[in-house]
Parts: structure tokens; C-alpha cells; sequence
């Protein structure tokens, strides 16, 4: 303990006041099936020329942390922003096994994604604090006003976690990202499809707003 | 049948929020709907969705939690100023939390004004919380 106290006040002292912290974290959060690891598919082939995770219909396909070092995008002025991204499983209140059943797996898959899922959860909220700024990935076809959502946004406000909500889906025909400007009225919304790559350019800029 | 309990506020004042969670958990592992006055910290919704990650079972499937709040942007100086001391003295009892069993509760639909609870027995509505009731 002594060792690392040690090593964080050297630290503190080594370190130029003046660089960029090298080392920002950017993390996608929201609730399962909001398009989280198709954001950063689309922000890693975009900018790295590869995808990131592997998506799915069935929800919860993510259910580790999953984070790709030196992400560098640039803005429209050339201006560079470079960060490790941070993709997490989706946040629930609730995981039942046989919902998985009923999107086809097997009884044993289905009962090792529960499990799998229900401790993504728990490193979800557990990697909170290691975030420097989030995106909170929104599927814009349904209802903003859920606990889960407000609990996110909550915890990293009280954080004082800087927070991009991207309205994704926007290419669906039921999605309202009015309705999700009307619920999170203090942080700024970007409706985009993650999917066709619609509107990213806003929010890339718009990372360059909030990244901190 | 589906059963209610009520949780005064002072129930679960003076208690730690390991205790509030783990009081709150455990009547909705009894299968009963908490109906709480007041709410838990940001902190307390986030830990409360972590312990119970690490309760799901065969028997447990999580929880549907909501919560009904005013809205200060609607409240004038005066009357946050009032919730504001009111909080500091009594704790904070504005506001109503709702948490079910996933295995009972289908959903909470909630916007600015009002929650539904939908049941998985019932598939109905059956219950409606307004803020207008709680707070008009």
C-alpha cells in the first residue's frame, strides 16, 4: 500500500502539467441492445480500419469489458483527439435465461450467457469510475424514461463524468430522439445510426466538445 | 394475487445503504412489490443493481425498479428552498420508489407525470401512481 502511494505522488510529480492526459477513457454505456458495440465497430473501422466486438440481436451479447487502446479521430479543422475506448455490457435490472431460450439458444448456452451476463452488469457499474467521459447509447425506437437509463446518466453525473447521449437507430422509422432530448434535456443528444455510419460526423464533433 | 408493502421512509433512515438495499431486496425476493417513500442515493441505485446481479438464480430474475420524482425545474425558489431544508432535516422523502420482482413485474412504464406497473399474471395494468395524486 505504502509502495503504491509512493508511486502515485512520483507520479504526480513527474508528470507535465501542460501534456494531454494521454490516457482518456471513453466509454459506451447503456442498456442491453442499444447498439453500444455497433457504435464502436463503426468508430474503430471508421478511424482504425477494423471492428472491435461482435454483435447480435440476441441481447447481452457483450458481457466483458472490451477496450481499444489509441483510437485517434480527427475533427473537420484537423484537430486530433486520442483515446482508448471502452465498450461495456449492457446495464439491466433484470437477466432471465429463458428469454435467451426463446431466441433460440440451447438451455446450457442460454444459462452460461445469464451468468456471463449478470457479472458484465456488475463490471459495468464497477468500471464507472474509471471512465473519463461516456457515451450513453440510447436505442431511440423506445422509451428513455427507464430506471436503468436514469440511473447511468445519474450515477455519472454524479460523477461529474462528461456524457454524450447518442440517440442511435434514427434510421428506424419509430425512433424519436425528440422524445430523448425532452428527457436528458442537460446533455447533449446526437440522433445517428450506428449501423449506416448516419450523422456520425456530428458526433464525432461532438466528442471533441466533451472529451476531457 | 399480487402483494404490496409499503416502506416508510424512517424504516430505512437511519439505516447503512448495505442494510437499506439488503432490506429492500429481500421483500422483493419474497415476492412482494416495495412501494418506498422517498428514494435511494444515486450511489444506492447503482449498488442495488449490483447485489442484485449477483443474487439472480434459478428463483430470482432481478427487479423492475422505477422511480417518481418532482421535477425542480418546475418548482419555484421558495419551493426549493423548502424541499431543500426539508432534505437536510428529515432526509430525502420527496418522490416514491417502486421495485418488483422481474418474476412478478412485466414492466414500469414511466414518463414526466405518471408510473404503470404491468404484471406477468395479470398482464394488465394494475396499478397507476400520478404525481398529481402524490403531489397536487
Amino acid at each position: 500500500m505504502v509502495k503504491s502511494l509512493l508511486r502515485s505522488i512520483l507520479q504526480k510529480l513527474t508528470a507535465n502539467p501542460f501534456s494531454r492526459k494521454s490516457h482518456v477513457k471513453l466509454g459506451l454505456y447503456g442498456p442491453p441492445n442499444g447498439g453500444k458495440s455497433t457504435l464502436a465497430n463503426r468508430i474503430c473501422t471508421d478511424w482504425l480500419g477494423e471492428e472491435m466486438s461482435s454483435v447480435s440481436h440476441i441481447a447481452h451479447e457483450t458481457r466483458e469489458i472490451v477496450i481499444k487502446e489509441q483510437v485517434t479521430i480527427k475533427n473537420k479543422r484537423g484537430k486530433e483527439l486520442t483515446f482508448s475506448l471502452v465498450d461495456t455490457p449492457g446495464i439491466a435490472t433484470k437477466i432471465d435465461y429463458e428469454e435467451f431460450l426463446r431466441k433460440g439458444l440451447n438451455k446450457v448456452e442460454a444459462k452460461k450467457r445469464a451468468k456471463e451476463a449478470t457479472k458484465g452488469v456488475i463490471d459495468s457499474i464497477k468500471w464507472l469510475d474509471n471512465m473519463d467521459s461516456v457515451v450513453v447509447v440510447l436505442d431511440a425506437t423506445i422509451d428513455p424514461y427507464s430506471q436503468v437509463n436514469i440511473t447511468i446518466i445519474g450515477n455519472l453525473q454524479a460523477r461529474n463524468i462528461p456524457v454524450i447521449i447518442a440517440a442511435n437507430k434514427v434510421d428506424l422509422r419509430k425512433a424519436n430522439t425528440d422524445l430523448i432530448n425532452a428527457a436528458f434535456p442537460q446533455y447533449p443528444v446526437i440522433g445517428i445510426s450506428a449501423k449506416y455510419g448516419k450523422n456520425v460526423e456530428d458526433f464525432y464533433e461532438q466528442i471533441f466538445k466533451v472529451v476531457k | 394475487m399480487v402483494t404490496f408493502q409499503f416502506i416508510p421512509y424512517q424504516d430505512i433512515d437511519t439505516l447503512t445503504s448495505a442494510k437499506r438495499i439488503n432490506k429492500l431486496l429481500n421483500i422483493v425476493k419474497d415476492n412482494r412489490i416495495v412501494i418506498m417513500e422517498g428514494r435511494l442515493t444515486k450511489q444506492e441505485e447503482a449498488d442495488l443493481i449490483e447485489i442484485t446481479m449477483e443474487e439472480i438464480g434459478p428463483k430470482f430474475k432481478g427487479i423492475e425498479l422505477s422511480v417518481i420524482y418532482p421535477d425542480k425545474n418546475t418548482q419555484d425558489v421558495g419551493q426549493k428552498l423548502k424541499n431543500t431544508f426539508a432534505s437536510i432535516l428529515l432526509g430525502d422523502r420527496l418522490g416514491l420508489t417502486i421495485i418488483g420482482p422481474a418474476s412478478i413485474v412485466k414492466k414500469i412504464e414511466k414518463n414526466p407525470d405518471k408510473i404503470e406497473l404491468f404484471t406477468k399474471e395479470l398482464s394488465a395494468n394494475i396499478g397507476r401512481f400520478t404525481k398529481k395524486a402524490k403531489y397536487g
